[in-house]
């Protein structure tokens, strides 16, 4: 089947599987590979994107159910050189270590912050429940997002 | 005055291609023409193989090949670590079985279609049939008579048996003697299997150059020079042809050293077909079949005098092996393990024995910590058992027990030499930072209240820096474990240090670029660390055991000396002086008493590069290769706290302090050390309160996605309040210890004592890991029914 994806607000026209994922029409259609895949349950977070603004996981969506609509993938937040502040916080903040799983958190805690602002340190831990990351033990995550949400 | 960066908390520079998804792993690397493959794997935990279809898939869309395992004539995957002395047994791990699966994973097809949709598709058309056997899961049943056999030629399922010991007749006496007039205290502990669980699953790409005859595989690996040594064992391509590319690994902890089927698997079909092949597991496949860690059932004891003072320990236990031996299998539950069991104290009598022992499971190796974290389990649980019943304070009991600072090296009665240590120095900081006393009284009160409040207290010692080459032929490790660095110096000044070691997200592109900045006076920016790739590294033997700053670094710092004793030479040549009048301070090389006579290490380089004008004798160009093979293992160590408050009416485990206290020697990156010890604590703190492996009675595996296996998240954990001391290692250039697994050793224990001492005022004594909220409130109704508080 056909589809029309506008990703990082370019437009491409793919003619795909039906049962193709979003995350491997991101992955393997187009060659943006920054969206990683950690659980295929839709448990980790690891393929956070956005879809018309909004964080999804893309490995529990299909890619033509992005006909027509927006992605935004990690490739797509930084403006030029200039980083966003999320990703600038992140680095910062020693937010990541082996990097798996940081585009997928990048992508849902930006989107979160859309939702609220100003979060406390406990609303910024129940947000990430949906994110896992085995390496960092989420306490530098957690400073990155509120580091963000005060420069944001 | 030089300044130095060694101790300061920059920046990483791997993060900016981390941060914007520019970054390669490996399933990321799209070759020309390449094709996936798909492993069809065993539903049945133990079964015979009556036959196997393989005409559907063959004819399904995109198919290119179906193989089984009767058409692949690779050798099985070797076990290497061949604990002596144990009467080992190791069965054969073929890459695809031909005629009986032996756990619920097990290989017994590969499809290669033109994407992975459709080599699922047709992975799913292989009619495999089965006459299903009967399984074992639990080790101790395992080895009972009667237990059905998970390999024929391995008898009770014991692959091996391992005794370390001080003394047999002195440990039994110091039972006896305690049995009679002091106190004994005595546990079974389930250490639970776990899930390794790197976010990034394993993958294989696989290009065969028929032409050269060149076989490059992209490996999740987190050593590359010991996966190409077994697949060049494996396909028969020799090594000199045979290039393995560890690019962006996403963690490992553990579950990368091995070299499993799949990825010769994936190595052999690129040869066979002449294209690129790639294999991704799936985070099922993962869970079934990447190895697991722990897996032990222990009988452990405890012997001391009615003053608390600690006569001996002794265990037995039971470690599950899974139903091949993996990688380096063997030698978890034996060296790394019962060589732990004088932890931090003064313990004159010790033995340990280990019972390897088969199942039909997945195979079990090193898990973060592998092996150190169950002694360090034991240890600290039996010295609370002992407080307990000696109506004694367990941090004063500790305190009776810990060995007296030392700084170069400590005799244990089980024949290791602790490098460096002051124990003491780290529980006083911890209690202090705690407020204990203040804790207690809170605590008192809060018991009068009939809230549950409980403090966990740990003193440890581990072992990392895997470790002198001679030790590790010593206890049957097939292979070294030194490593070598290469320090080259560019004519225009740039840096380049080639390691062999390989980092995956632990920061050495950073730390170790700190270290060469120190030495050489090059800026951070001016230095890159190659790794990962071994045409592009020199050998050496990966990064696990906390290893590569202890083993890795040194080979690193040598180098670099070497360069800078080279450039001090070239630089005394161009100013005429002799070297021995020659100072060196930031970078520059200076005639000493005419500080403005200098040459830089850019100059010297140059000069040393084009070689026009040398000193007599000296070779050109700027660089320096060095091996290290470190004199001892290095032991870090700390003490660790945790405050738990627990809700007597759901039996939840909420934890609201965690501090911690570790001593890795002087550190050369603050804010990655904390990192590291941040998610050691949050893995540990997983093992103690959610996280554990299920398997059913018929060996199928319960826990196979990530919706039933309980991963930590951000939302069970305060904020980690972390410290230090700073005990140099007396053998390490630097002085520098390994961190990567001190949290996870020292954390489960921690969590798990905390608990126990809010429980205390119950009745309560062990609850089974993981103290989920379910068990916790069996515990709690339990304790009541029988008339506890």
């Amino acid at each position: 089947m056909k589809v029309t994806v506008t990703v990082n607000g370019k437009r491409y026209e793919r003619d795909i599987d039906p049962r193709m994922l979003l995350v491997h029409f991101l992955r393997e259609e187009l060659g943006l590979t920054g969206t990683n895949i950690g659980c295929d349950t839709s448990q980790c977070g690891a393929c956070t994107v956005h879809l018309d603004g909004k964080s999804l996981k893309s490995c529990t969506c299909l890619a033509a159910q992005a006909d027509g609509r927006e992605v935004t993938t990690i490739e797509g937040l930084a403006q030029g050189d200039q980083l966003h502040p999320m990703q600038q916080a992140f680095w910062e903040k020693h937010g990541l270590q082996c990097g798996y799983c940081t585009p997928g958190m990048i992508m849902a805690t930006t989107a979160f912050l859309k939702t609220n602002p100003h979060p406390t340190e406990e609303e910024i831990r129940h947000a990430l429940e949906g994110n896992m990351c085995r390496c960092t033990g989420y306490q530098n995550i957690v400073a990155a997002v509120k580091t963000a949400s005060e420069r944001m | 005055m030089t300044t130095r960066i060694f101790g300061s908390g920059i920046k990483r520079r791997e993060d900016p291609r981390l941060i914007t998804g520019q970054t390669r792993y490996t399933d990321d690397f799209q070759l020309p023409g390449m094709v996936y493959m798909v492993v069809v794997r065993s539903p049945h935990a133990h079964a015979r193989i009556t036959s196997i279809d393989i005409s559907a898939a063959k004819a399904s869309p995109g198919v290119v090949a179906v193989f089984t395992g009767q058409d692949v004539p690779l050798p099985g995957v070797p076990c290497a670590w061949l604990v002596p002395g144990s009467d080992l047994k190791t069965p054969a791990h073929p890459v695809l079985a031909k005629d009986t699966v032996r756990y619920v994973g097990d290989g017994v097809a590969i499809v290669i279609a033109t994407n992975r949709y459709l080599a699922q598709d047709a992975a799913d058309l292989v009619q495999v049939s089965y006459d299903v056997l009967p399984a074992v899961v639990n080790p101790e049943d395992a080895t009972k008579d009667g237990a059905p056999l998970v390999h024929d030629d391995v008898p009770n399922n014991i692959a091996f048996r391992w005794v370390a010991s001080s003394g047999d007749e002195g440990v039994d006496n110091a039972f006896n003697e305690a049995a009679a007039s002091g106190v004994v205290v005595q546990e079974r502990i389930v250490q639970q299997r776990l899930l390794p669980t790197a976010m990034e699953p394993r993958s294989a790409v696989a290009q065969w150059d028929q032409f050269a005859e060149e076989l490059t595989v992209y490996s999740t690996s987190q050593n590359p020079h010991i996966a190409r040594f077994i697949l060049s064992a494996l396909t028969g391509v020799p090594e000199h042809k045979l290039r393995v590319i560890a690019p962006e690994v996403g963690g490992g902890f553990g579950s990368k050293i091995p070299v499993y089927p799949d990825e010769a698997l994936t190595a052999w079909a690129s040869m066979k077909l002449g294209v690129p092949v790639k294999w991704t597991e799936t985070r099922s496949e993962n869970y079934q079949v990447t190895i697991h860690g722990r897996d032990h059932i222990e009988y452990v004891e405890m012997a001391a005098t009615n003053e608390g003072k600690i006569t001996g320990i002794r265990g037995k236990v039971y470690a599950g092996m899974g139903a091949y031996l993996s990688t380096a299998a063997p030698g978890i539950p034996t060296i790394l393990h019962g060589l732990m069991y004088s932890g931090a104290y003064t313990i004159p009598n010790i033995r340990c024995e280990s019972i390897g022992v088969m199942t039909n499971t997945a195979p079990v190796d090193a898990y973060r910590g592998a092996g150190r974290p169950e002694a360090t389990f034991l240890v600290e649980r039996l010295v609370d058992r002992l407080a307990a019943k000696l109506n004694m304070d367990p941090v004063e009991l500790r305190r009776k027990n810990l060995i007296p600072p030392f700084e170069n090296g400590h005799n244990v009665a089980i024949g290791l030499t602790y490098d460096s240590g002051n124990y003491e120095g780290a529980l006083n900081k911890l209690l202090s930072i705690v407020d204990y006393d203040g804790f207690r009284r809170e605590q008192a009160a809060a018991r009068q209240q009939g809230r549950l409040l409980g403090i966990g207290v740990t003193t440890y010692s581990e072992i990392c820096g895997l470790g002198p080459s001679q030790v590790a032929g010593a206890v049957g490790f097939q292979g070294g474990l030194w490593e070598s660095a290469i320090v080259r110096v560019s004519p225009a000044g740039k840096v380049q240090a080639m390691i062999g070691a390989s980092p995956h997200g632990q920061g050495e592109e950073t730390t170790f670029a700190q270290i060469i900045s120190d030495e050489l006076g090059f800026p951070v920016e001016d230095i890159e660390i190659v790794h990962g790739d071994t045409d592009r590294t020199p050998m050496g033997w990966g990064s696990y055991g906390s290893r590569t700053t202890p083993v890795s670094g040194a080979a690193l710092v040598l180098a670099a000396r070497k360069v800078k004793e080279k450039a001090r030479a070239m630089a005394a040549h161009l100013l005429e002086a002799s070297v021995d009048d020659i100072d060196y301070a930031d970078g520059k090389f200076m005639v000493r008493g005419s500080p403005d006579k200098f040459k830089t290490i850019q100059d010297a380089t140059l000069m040393a590069t084009l070689a026009w004008n040398l000193p007599a004798g000296m070779d050109p160009g700027m660089e320096a290769s060095q091996f290290y093979d470190p004199p001892n293992f290095a032991y870090p160590f700390g003490a660790h706290a945790a405050i738990v408050e627990i809700d007597p009416e759901t039996g939840t485990v909420a934890l609201q302090r965690y501090v911690a206290v570790d001593d890795c020697g002087p550190q050369i990156n603050p804010m990655i050390v904390e990192g590291q010890i941040h998610g050691g604590i949050v893995q540990g703190v997983g093992q103690a309160l959610c996280e554990g492996v299920v398997y059913d009675e018929n060996g199928q595996l319960l826990t196979g996605t990530m919706m039933d296996y309980a991963m930590p998240r951000a939302d069970m954990f305060p904020t980690f309040e972390l410290d230090s001391t700073v005990t140099p290692s007396p053998h390490h250039p630097i002085g520098v210890k390994g961190i990567g697994e001190t949290g996870t050793i020292a954390s489960t224990p921690t969590i798990y004592n905390a608990v126990m001492d809010a429980l205390r005022p119950l009745g309560i004594e062990q609850i089974e890991m993981p103290l989920t909220a379910p068990r916790v409130w069996k515990a709690i109704q339990d304790a009541r029914a029988k008339g506890g508080a």
